[in-house]
């Protein structure tokens, strides 16, 4: 099936959930409606036809001037050979949805790292903890306003460049 | 269970927890395991990575996307040819860049000799992590012949920053495809010695079979990609299935897990995979030092590069499984955002799971044959 013809097919089975198909680019994508993304993604995975084996990937993009964070799921099909990608927008100053965990097992880890570098929680998740930065990290890098913070754990997290330092 | 053992009469023991790494010699890098383990029965095993993380994905949004190649090296320092190209792909895609014949056969060239390298170091370490210590040298004896050959393509040894937007940097020569051509003449009688000392060898085999088996609904709940999902017996490779460059026209199998000794998806079968990848790299290089055209290596891409707005998920078939950069592009020079999205990292999820219920020692065999790589965890 194209990205289309999927989108045809939800937008009939789940009306007012998802919207926004744009079907002209290199990855076709849709929105879903943040509270929809596990009730169409377990759709997904299991109807006939349909069949996304698998989550390719997961991950967040951070749009400071929409004042929004947006989700990006990239869903595979090995024995389809169909692929979809599924947007959600999530208020930046709150971002929160629901965990994709039941659907796919390795949600877990992809949402525990957007979790670490974007700061969205995910509701439900089972370990829902930082993974590549330590515990008592400030702020999440990836957002696009991040500031670094002076020190950490008495460690200064600045350095004048040493060309500079050599010039002196 | 310890305590109905108690209950019983049985011996107790008090659960144990053990720091594995981050500085183990099996776990190929830095990154550490909690175990919690019964006697040598293990419970539960939680990975601990993030010790190499070296925030590629914010750079990326620094720096150009000429400039952004060499970063992209560093993901996965075992086969960075990979990298460059899967990112060289997404900026192709989006800025709609063409590359010149040429410079297609450069690259499944530079890929599949990094592919070589990269499986001989996977399998080399994989028996020293299991105490055999003689064949880890020879890998690395063949793989300094690859070392040398890819300074001779491109002046550097393992950080190659040889596949540019638009083609490769420098040219293959023909004294380098003729030495190319003398190594895989004597490289393909090396995997049946390294089966004979290694792959057959009973010791090996009794460490291996029937030892961490993953399903295929697990490899695909988690998502693994590669010689570890072929492993399971499930026949898909980037390379065939969804083919980019010149590998449609090129004829290679894609070897899958066949239960060999043990069960299907077994150790055993994840490390078969790469051995019988080995041979095929060596039928594709073959191959494409027979058909290579004559022409430029690279395409005219302009300095300033700036693609329309858009967003493009580019991946390749790395040793490690698919390999996918996705970009985002805001119109400007440098990216909005690049992501990605590696083998090990959905590899490392499935350990937690796999682990329970196994002996200590036969979790370093499940993460040598996994092949998980740190460096590409963490990113």
């Amino acid at each position: 099936m194209d990205a289309k013809e999927i989108y045809a097919s939800l937008e009939k089975l789940f009306p007012g959930k998802v919207s926004d198909f744009k079907g002209d680019v290199m990855e076709p994508y849709l929105t879903v409606d943040s509270a929809a993304i596990v009730e169409i993604c377990r759709f997904l995975r299991n109807s006939p036809g349909y069949r996304f084996e698998v989550l390719s990937d997961l991950t967040a993009l951070d749009w400071p001037k929409e004042e929004k964070i947006q989700m990006v799921y990239h869903l595979f099909s090995y024995s389809q050979n169909h692929q979809i990608v599924l947007k959600v927008d999530l208020p930046r100053d709150n971002p929160k949805i629901a965990t994709l965990e039941e659907v796919w097992k390795v949600a877990n880890w992809f949402e525990r790292e957007v979790y670490d570098l974007f700061g969205v929680i995910f509701e439900g998740h089972s370990d829902l903890r930082r993974i590549m930065l330590p515990e008592d990290w400030v702020g999440h890098p990836l957002r696009k306003d991040y500031v670094e913070q002076e020190e950490y754990d008495g460690i200064s997290t600045q350095r004048a460049p040493l060309v500079e330092k050599l010039l002196r | 269970m310890n305590e109905t053992a108690q209950e019983q009469g049985g011996f107790y023991t008090e659960d144990m927890t053990i720091s594995v790494g981050p500085q183990h010699p099996s776990t190929h890098g830095v990154l550490r395991f909690v175990v919690k383990t019964d006697g040598e029965v293990i419970s539960e095993a939680i990975p601990d990575v993030g010790y190499l993380h070296r925030s590629i994905e914010k750079i990326g949004e620094k720096v150009t996307y000429h400039g952004y190649v060499p970063y992209t090296d560093r993901a996965d320092y075992l086969a960075a040819m990979f990298a460059n190209q899967a990112f060289c792909m997404a900026a192709e895609k989006l800025a709609g860049t063409e590359v010149t014949r040429r410079g297609e056969f450069c690259r499944v060239i530079a890929c599949e000799l990094n592919r070589i390298a990269s499986h001989l170091i996977s399998v080399g370490t994989f028996g020293q992590d299991i105490g055999a210590m003689t064949p880890f040298v020879h890998a690395l004896r063949e793989r300094e012949t690859i070392n040398n050959l890819m300074e001779e393509i491109c002046g550097a040894r393992l950080t190659y920053n040889y596949i540019r937007i638009g083609g490769v940097g420098y040219d293959i020569l023909p004294e380098t495809c003729a030495k190319i051509t003398d190594f895989i003449d004597h490289f393909e009688p090396i995997v049946s010695e390294f089966n004979r000392l290694l792959s057959g060898n009973k010791i090996f085999i009794e460490r291996l079979a029937g030892v961490a088996v993953v399903s295929k609904e697990d490899a695909l709940s988690y998502n693994l990609v590669g010689p570890n999902l072929r492993g399971s017996g499930i026949k898909w490779d980037i390379r065939r299935d969804i083919p980019y460059s010149v590998y449609p026209e090129l004829d290679f199998d894609v070897p899958i897990g066949t239960a060999h000794v043990g069960a299907l998806g077994d150790s055993f079968d994840r490390y078969w995979v790469r051995i019988r990848e080995m041979q095929e790299s060596v039928n594709i290089l073959r191959q494409c030092l027979k058909m290579m055209p004559k022409g430029p290596a690279i395409s005219k891409v302009p300095r300033k590069f700036r693609p329309p707005v858009g967003e493009c998920y580019a991946r390749v078939e790395a040793p490690r499984g698919d390999m996918g950069f996705y970009v985002v592009s805001d119109g400007s020079e440098y990216p909005y955002r690049v992501r990605i999205r590696t083998g090990s990292y959905t590899a490392m999820s499935i350990i937690d799971k796999l682990s329970k219920g196994i002996m200590l020692a036969d979790l370093i065999a499940l993460i040598g044959s996994l092949d998980v790589d740190a460096p590409e965890i963490d990113r």
